[in-house]
């Protein structure tokens, strides 16, 4: 009886022992992983300023990433907008403000969801084609064919496609959300009826220019943030097509939880900085 | 006033006396020379490499010197490519210092080291031309590179003279990599690395995965481009033939997991035409390409 105790303790012991070491591996892993796109960051920001970037590269990254995702984030602005109108509208005519529809979509439109919502589809479609092609080159040897003649690749590389998701994606996001508070507009107003004159009114009244500007400072991060960690993973890709995909569906899950996260932060300190320099938090809606 | 003999002298030829810089001497034709010796191309100093922490490439010395072809040979996964990326710093070696032309690539900072490279030129195995460019466009870059000014219609005739010379028609320029076969990408490849007149040429397995007549057009586009430009190469192969028709030299590499503690990696060093006197039983059964003796091994050290 004692021995089958002891076998059996012993066995929970190897379980327990076993999964510390598996946690302890993934912990470490992740803090390698960190490491290194620390450093691969500060290598991309030394290459921003040691040397100006070629203009046929950036503007054909600007091309890529801002031109042609157009279209993708005018639809995605709208449908947010037309979806934010859908939802809330219920909501506020139960308790009679069905006039200040207008100010809770577009304030939730600049403020999160116009940035985050572009931001994530950003990364779906610029950061998964970055890693993809980095990756695609990184297996094919081009990477190592580039640094062999001479230039660096992370100056030749990445630095453009930083630099063109640093400017493209606050415009994108500007489209977004203009996008948007017209799809929610149309919506409110001609389909549900709610009377145009007041909900542009609390419109205006709810909606501040720091609020616009705060959505923009955000997105910001959300492009060196998207440009940097799927320069990283197809700078970093495993070789073969498994590696290269890999790396498309590691860059966006790594961005899109990376954009939740510096979302929180900047939300808040964007919210202290309001409250330093007008005096007050933000307004309310109702 | 004396000569200068700027060649890869480690004696003098008056014999046995200490050599320095700018000792003048008198050569075997009774004229009066002044010894200039020369650093090799490339030199390998301990040279190491660990990945996982295990050793690909484990206190390897190598000197290549000027205007030689060296073929480095040895079976899959010695660490025939990884010494060849090492030797141009795209991977950093664990240990040791690779000098080229006495620089100590490892002592230079980024700019310097893309400097450096400009004076080399990599074939590698797949081509690894740049896909979004042209054929003409990827001749032109390393041209760029070097000098950023050079006109259009100097580029051009550049790019047409490197395209005659690896045997392709200049209106492959216009063409993109996607729709050339393996052996023209290859030689699209050649005639990038060749743009740029660099002192030393890497060559990785440029034969592999060609039939035998684009292998021969690229064994001869070596030849040339070591008796034409003058160009120091190092060539990675499994082909014997092509090791012996293209190297001076040839060089065996082991694998660092099968060799016994202290044992060397490289197992043969020494003139192409001699490799098939060797006593060495490593080097007999890659040259005569005896299958059978080494699958018995593998299977042997599996069963184990």
């Amino acid at each position: 009886m004692a021995h089958e105790w002891t076998a059996e303790k012993s066995t929970l012991l190897d379980w327990l022992i076993a999964l510390a070491g598996k946690i302890g591996k993934s912990l470490n892993d992740r803090i390698i992983f960190a490491g290194q796109l620390a450093a691969f960051s500060f290598s991309t920001i030394y290459w921003l300023f040691a040397r100006p970037a070629k203009k046929e590269t950036m503007v054909a990254a600007c091309y890529r990433i801002g031109v042609q995702s157009l279209p993708v984030i005018m639809l995605t602005g709208t449908f947010i907008g037309m979806v934010l109108a859908v939802q809330t509208h219920p909501q506020f005519k139960a308790v009679g403000l069905e006039s200040r529809l207008g100010a809770a979509i577009n304030l939730s439109l600049v403020k999160e969801l116009g940035p985050v919502l572009a931001a994530t589809m950003l990364a779906g479609r610029v950061g998964s084609a970055i890693a993809a092609e980095l990756g695609t080159m990184r297996v094919t040897e081009q990477i190592d064919a580039l640094a062999s003649m001479g230039p660096n690749p992370i100056h030749y590389l990445v630095v453009p496609r930083f630099i063109a998701c640093l400017i493209m994606i606050p415009g994108l996001t500007i489209m977004a959300d203009a996008m948007g508070v017209l799809g929610g507009a149309f919506f409110s107003i001609k389909l549900l009826g709610v009377d145009w004159g007041y909900y542009w009114e609390y419109s205006r009244n709810a909606v501040a220019l720091y609020d616009v500007f705060a959505g923009m400072f955000k997105s910001i991060f959300f492009g060196g943030a998207i440009a940097l960690i799927s320069c990283y993973q197809g700078f970093n890709c495993d070789a073969g097509a498994e590696g290269v995909g890999k790396a498309s569906t590691k860059s966006f899950v790594v961005s899109f939880v990376m954009i939740l996260i510096l979302d929180l932060i900047l939300g808040i300190f964007l919210d202290k900085i309001h409250v330093v320099w007008f005096g007050g938090g933000p307004k309310a809606v109702v | 006033m004396a000569d200068e003999d700027d060649r890869n002298l480690t004696e003098p030829e008056t014999g046995g006396e200490p050599v320095w810089e700018g000792q003048v001497y008198t050569s075997a034709d009774g004229t009066r020379r002044v010894l200039r010796r020369r650093p090799p191309v490339l030199e390998a100093c301990h040279l190491g490499v660990e990945f996982d922490d295990r050793y690909i490439l484990h206190d390897i010395n190598l000197k290549v010197h000027k205007g030689e072809t060296l073929a480095i040979i040895g079976e899959s996964g010695c660490g025939k490519t990884v010494f060849l990326k090492t030797a141009i710093r795209l991977i950093a070696p664990t240990e040791g210092t690779v000098l080229f032309s006495g620089i100590d690539l490892g002592e230079l900072n980024s700019r310097q080291l893309s400097e450096v490279r400009t004076r080399i030129g990599f074939v590698f195995q797949q081509a690894a031309l740049f896909d979004s460019m042209s054929i003409g466009e990827n001749i032109m870059f390393p041209i760029l590179q070097m000098n950023p000014r050079t006109s259009r219609s100097e580029l051009q005739d550049r790019v047409a003279d490197l395209l005659l010379e690896v045997g392709m028609t200049p209106e492959v320029a216009d063409r993109m990599p996607v729709e050339l076969s393996g052996g023209m990408r290859k030689r699209v490849g050649f005639a990038r690395a060749l743009a740029a007149e660099p002192e030393l040429m890497l060559y990785d397995e440029p034969t592999t995965g060609l039939d035998p007549i684009m292998s021969d057009v690229i064994n001869e586009l070596m030849i040339r481009a070591r008796d034409n430009h003058k160009v120091t190469g190092i060539v990675v192969t499994h082909d014997m033939k092509s090791a012996k028709k293209v190297a001076n030299r040839i060089v065996m590499f082991y694998p660092q997991s099968r060799l016994d503690e202290g044992e060397s990696q490289i197992v043969y060093d020494g003139p192409a035409d001699d490799i098939d006197n060797s006593k060495d039983r490593r080097v007999t059964q890659f040259v005569e390409g005896i299958a059978g003796e080494r699958l018995m091994e593998m299977t042997h050290t599996r069963s184990e």
